[in-house]
């Protein structure tokens, strides 16, 4: 058993599992059905080796596998933070 | 391709896969054209949030309804759709807000359903981390069967169960023309080839008013960019959604325990833009952190948007289209289409199926804009 996505706990035949059973053809699918890539490495490690294992699974070239559009922030910033940058006075 | 189906739904977002598996319960084959993947649009965007207190009889009834089917849906589709009911809490900021909340939870009662008004020291009991006073409440509402479910799952177990009985959903399919002979639907061209069908859907949620134009009908709805944040994992500190119709706001903790929630952006963006804005996050941090002085130190993970497809009384449109037959409308949502997707589409499937709705939905068909026959849906957040 190999592990994909350690955040999230992900395991190669769950994604092979997803692909072959849910009919998943997509990155986003995955991320949505299995939360791949949604822990707190936003999927630094594991979409590349996903995208690897759907280029294989659906005979696909891996440059051919849209890469999941990256979502700001970039990195993890503190709501307080964020908060103080707003005037305080509505 | 399939040449020939009863029903052609257009989107395969929630609305479009709870309609192909009511009507498949009553034998009508319907096909569901999704231009990419299941729930790509609105519904695998969105707050997840599942509410009945409304204030509107329509929203409030179609709501409570599909909570009762929500209640049921793991069973009768055969897998998990996440649902939990945590409640929701209303705030309520002052006089003008007691006496619109009095006169809601009245109505709402009268629809049979449990919800209570809270002084403002009893908020704390349902959410301990809120400031009573950084949010300015005195009171809040609070019914205990809100809640929210997992879009993605819903949308996909709705589709799954909807295969099993015969239903085709066709994937990174785009409609590009519906066929017509001015009176009556004849077919549905899609880049893979033309369906004919009597009755077309259009559930393209932001996109229907262009799925409509393609049948030569215009819609008033009107496509809104919103934004939605989550933030990293913490341990369980509360089971509720908390809302505010003043502030737009809205949040909740999700079961991996991340905070979820939305605000109107400080600019008002309509068109089909999609990127995130810093005003809106820094708006969003700043109001959440007032509600929550607790969450400063948790760190935001993800931004992303989506956009509500908005009508004037922020009410669905949903039913034939007078002067085009089997042309159905299943949009409009207006920014709480999942909450309202199981009941909107039994209710679809006994009209499309010929029978008498088990709601009432004559007032929520297209004409009501023409006749200026409508009243605002005053509950709207986001
Ligand atoms: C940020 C945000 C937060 C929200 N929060 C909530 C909430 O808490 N609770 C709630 O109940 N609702 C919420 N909503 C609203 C909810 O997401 C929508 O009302 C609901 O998902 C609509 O579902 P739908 O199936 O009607 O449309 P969609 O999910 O938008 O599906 C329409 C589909 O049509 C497809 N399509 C479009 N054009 C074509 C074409 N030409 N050919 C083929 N397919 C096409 C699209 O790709 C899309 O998948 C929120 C929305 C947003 C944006
Ligand atoms: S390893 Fe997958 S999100 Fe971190």
């Amino acid at each position: 058993m190999k592990i994909i996505c350690r955040c999230e706990d992900i395991t190669e035949e769950d994604i092979i599992k997803a692909i072959r059973e849910k009919g998943c053809t997509t990155l986003d699918e995955l991320k949505h059905l299995l939360r791949l890539g949604m822990g707190p490495c936003q999927g630094r490690t594991c979409i590349p080796l996903a995208a690897r294992i759907l280029a294989r699974e659906t005979g696909k070239k891996v440059s051919e596998i849209e890469l999941q559009t990256s979502r700001p922030p970039v990195v993890p910033v503190p709501l307080g933070l964020l908060a103080g940058e707003e005037d305080e006075n509505d | 391709m399939i040449e020939k189906a009863d029903v052609v739904i257009v989107g395969g977002g929630v609305n479009g896969c709870a309609l192909a598996y009511e009507l498949s319960l009553k034998g009508i084959k319907a096909v569901v054209v999704e231009r990419k993947h299941l729930a790509s649009g609105a519904t695998g965007r969105c707050g997840a949030g599942i509410r009945q207190q409304w204030s509107s009889r329509e929203n409030a009834a179609l709501a409570i309804e599909s909570v009762r089917i929500f209640e049921r849906l793991e069973e009768e589709l055969g897998s998990s759709i996440g649902l939990r009911q945590g409640g929701y809490l209303i705030a309520i900021h002052d006089e003008k807000d007691m006496e619109q909340a009095e006169k809601n939870v009245e109505m709402q009662r009268s629809l049979g359903l449990d919800v209570s008004i809270l002084e403002a020291d009893e908020i704390n009991d349902i959410v301990p981390i809120l400031d009573i006073e950084g949010m300015k409440a005195i009171g809040a509402t609070f019914c205990p069967t809100d809640g929210h479910a997992d879009p993605f799952k819903t949308t996909y177990a709705y589709a799954n169960a909807a295969m099993r009985n015969g239903a085709e959903i066709y994937r990174f399919t785009e409609v590009q023309d519906i066929v017509t002979d001015g009176e009556e639907i004849k077919a549905v061209r899609t880049n893979r080839g033309t369906i004919k069908t009597g009755v077309v859907v259009n559930a393209a949620g932001a996109w229907s008013k262009k799925i409509a134009e393609m049948a030569g009908i215009e819609l008033p709805n009107v496509p809104y960019k919103k934004e939605i944040i989550v933030t990293e994992r913490m341990t369980r500190i509360f089971d509720a959604m908390v809302i505010s119709f003043r502030d737009g706001i809205y949040f909740s903790q999700q079961d991996e325990g991340q905070i979820l929630g939305g605000i109107p952006p400080p600019e008002t963006v309509t068109g089909y833009k999609t990127e995130p804005t810093l005003s809106f996050l820094e708006h969003m941090s700043s109001t959440l952190t007032r509600y929550a002085p607790v969450l400063k130190h948790i760190n935001v993970l993800r931004q992303w948007t989506g956009f509500y497809d908005v009508t004037p009384d922020a009410l669905p449109i949903l039913g034939e289209v007078k002067g085009l037959k089997g042309f159905i409308q299943c949009n409009g949502f207006s920014g709480h289409g999942f909450m309202l997707s199981p009941m909107v589409a039994k209710l679809l499937a006994q009209l499309i199926a010929g029978e008498k709705t088990s709601l009432p939905i004559g007032r929520l068909n297209l004409e009501r804009f023409e006749k200026m026959d409508f009243e605002k849906e005053k509950s709207v957040v986001g």
